[in-house]
């Protein structure tokens, strides 16, 4: 059962590989940074690994293991808000030129 | 249904989002809804965890969440975009930290024990994730110049490296039989001294490739946790975070001809100094600013070329207006980027964005190297081997490396603050040209003179 499960992990690994290198190539090279920050963001989903690890068992005090997930937490909630934002703002620095453009025609 | 399998169609939903995200930003105007996507994806999975986690502590949630919220939130609005190389790798940084935390939570669990699978799974994810920490921290350190760029080489170093890792695997092996808590501490001590030795000797020069290589690393800790936890969001968005960092540090090698063998192993610079030596002076051809903007108003179409020099002189904004003027006049101007122009991919766009130039003007070197030679004037500022005609020469330092042709144009305007070479320790043929006028001077102050003798 548990290969299985390994297995199934590994196929889902492989296919995100393809998934995300087809997609990526595909971003256009001017907003390589942004693809950067927004990256630093999603991997940020490491705060799903740790929340799981702040789990207080009945009644029990709590743990190393708590107090070790609870600053994974920390960390990674520094890179999920800190990167889309930052991402945000960048993006809208690449919006703003739109309107720009027409500028010396008015 | 059960809360697990819920969350998990929660989680498929978060990873579909994810790569829309990453999908968003194939143009510029699909980007900030990717953007949107990415933050909806992050919520749902975060959302979803609640769901199956059991006797979560909420305080324990909540304080960490808000803090790190919140000075996310504060770093993403007062971080200057020149330093974004340096906020990219303290990110990554964190996400290396966290997968080592998380994996350390697991081993301290004394409620919980783990199959031979789960402590293989462990072992790698941890020790990717001590690595990417310190080796992270090692590069915000160069790139803000505060342990100094310069490559650190000494006798032995790879000698060393493969010591380290082979002792690591040891520890790791260890532990993967015996469930030993010390084997495991041991494991990731050694992983985090192989992150700072393997980085020492990198040079600043190559920090573009480090930054993009550290990207995918942090990719591939989050997988690594992904897999112990047998949690498919993060295995997914570790492996696309993975690959796009990896697909980044090819694209950032290839534009340095540099080999990511050669950029790991380090000591970049220090076998091609000796070209500069014994150099005599020879004569150039300088201007003054009036000279260049009579040139530059009266061309039918300018290039100019930005290099990192531009930022550190925040000449930006000037330059902008530079270009406003000129396309009042009736010039066509644009800009040509090398894929190297910044510290990290992409980033001379960001700096041209911020300083409100249209996207629409900026163009990849691929897209712009055929209209050197109908251009009749570029205007270079601030590179310097980007534009190194000594790259067509064999034989040469930078023999290979991908160029743009500035040397094609009818007229070359080359603004420098000295002769000094660039950072492959060349001299430039093309500051010695004939066609060449060199505009001595700090960038800002010397596009300023220009913007007001146009």
């Amino acid at each position: 059962m548990a290969e299985l499960l390994t297995i199934q992990n590994i196929s889902i690994f492989v296919l995100a590989i393809f998934v995300g290198y087809h997609v990526v190539w595909n971003v256009t090279p001017a907003l390589h940074t942004p693809l950067m920050s927004v990256t630093n963001a999603i991997s940020g989903i490491v705060i799903v690994g740790a929340i799981l690890q702040v789990g207080v068992h009945n009644g029990e005090l709590i743990t190393f293991s708590n107090i070790l997930g609870a600053i994974a937490i920390f960390f990674a909630s520094i890179n999920i808000f800190g990167g889309f934002f930052v991402t945000q703002r960048m993006l809208e620095m690449f919006k703003r030129k739109k309107t720009k453009v027409e500028k010396p025609n008015d | 249904m059960t809360n697990l399998a819920l969350s998990n169609l929660a989680y498929l939903v978060a990873a579909v989002l994810f790569i829309l995200a990453l999908r968003g930003l194939s143009s510029p105007t699909s980007s900030r809804l990717g953007n949107l996507f990415g933050m909806v994806g992050m919520s749902i999975a975060i959302a979803a965890t609640f769901w199956i986690g059991e006797n979560l502590n909420l305080l324990l949630i909540f304080i960490p969440l808000l803090l790190g919220g919140s000075i996310g939130i504060y770093a993403a609005k007062t971080v200057q975009m020149t330093k974004m190389p340096e906020l990219v790798a303290l990110m990554h940084s964190f996400v290396g930290l966290a997968a080592v935390l998380i994996g350390l939570a697991a081993v301290f669990n004394v409620f919980e024990s783990h199959s031979t699978v789960q402590r293989f799974e462990l072992f790698i994810g941890a020790f990717i994730g001590a690595i990417t920490f310190t080796a992270s921290v090692v590069a915000f350190g160069k790139l803000s110049g505060k342990f100094g760029a310069k490559p650190i080489v000494f006798k032995g170093q790879h000698l060393i490296n493969l010591c380290l890792a082979i002792a690591m695997v040891v520890c790791g092996i260890i532990y993967f039989q015996s469930e030993s808590i010390v084997a495991f501490i041991m494991m990731v001590t050694l992983a985090l001294v192989l992150g700072i030795t393997l980085i020492v000797p990198i040079g600043g020069a190559d920090m573009p490739v480090v930054v993009s290589m550290l990207n995918s690393y942090s990719g591939w800790a989050a997988a690594g946790i992904g897999f112990t936890l047998n949690n498919s969001v993060l295995i997914i968005a570790g492996a696309c975070v993975g690959s796009s960092g990896a697909i980044l540090s090819y694209i950032m090698c290839k534009a340095m001809n540099r080999s990511i063998i050669s950029v790991m192993l380090g000591g970049f610079g220090a076998d091609v100094t000796a070209d500069i030596g014994g150099q005599a002076e020879r004569p150039v051809k300088s201007g003054s600013a009036d000279d260049v903007a009579y040139l530059m108003s009266n061309a039918d179409s300018v290039i100019i070329v930005p290099g990192y020099g531009l930022a550190v002189a925040r000449a930006q904004h000037a330059l902008q207006e530079l270009t406003t003027k000129l396309i009042e006049k009736g010039v066509s101007v644009k800009y040509a980027i090398h894929p190297v122009a910044g510290r990290m991919p992409g980033h001379m766009n960001v700096l041209l964005a911020e300083a409100d130039v249209p996207y629409e003007q900026v163009a990849e070197m691929e897209d712009i190297n055929g209209e050197f030679s109908q251009t009749d004037v570029v205007l270079v500022i601030g590179a310097n081997d980007v534009v190194n005609p000594a790259a067509k020469t064999p034989g040469s330092a930078i023999y290979g490396m991908p160029i743009l042709e500035a040397q094609k144009a009818k007229m070359i305007i080359v603004n420098k603050r000295s002769m000094a070479p660039g950072y492959a320790g060349l001299d430039n043929e093309l500051f010695y040209s004939d066609k060449t006028t060199m505009l001595f001077g700090d960038a800002k102050k010397v596009v300023e003179e220009l913007v007001k003798a146009i």
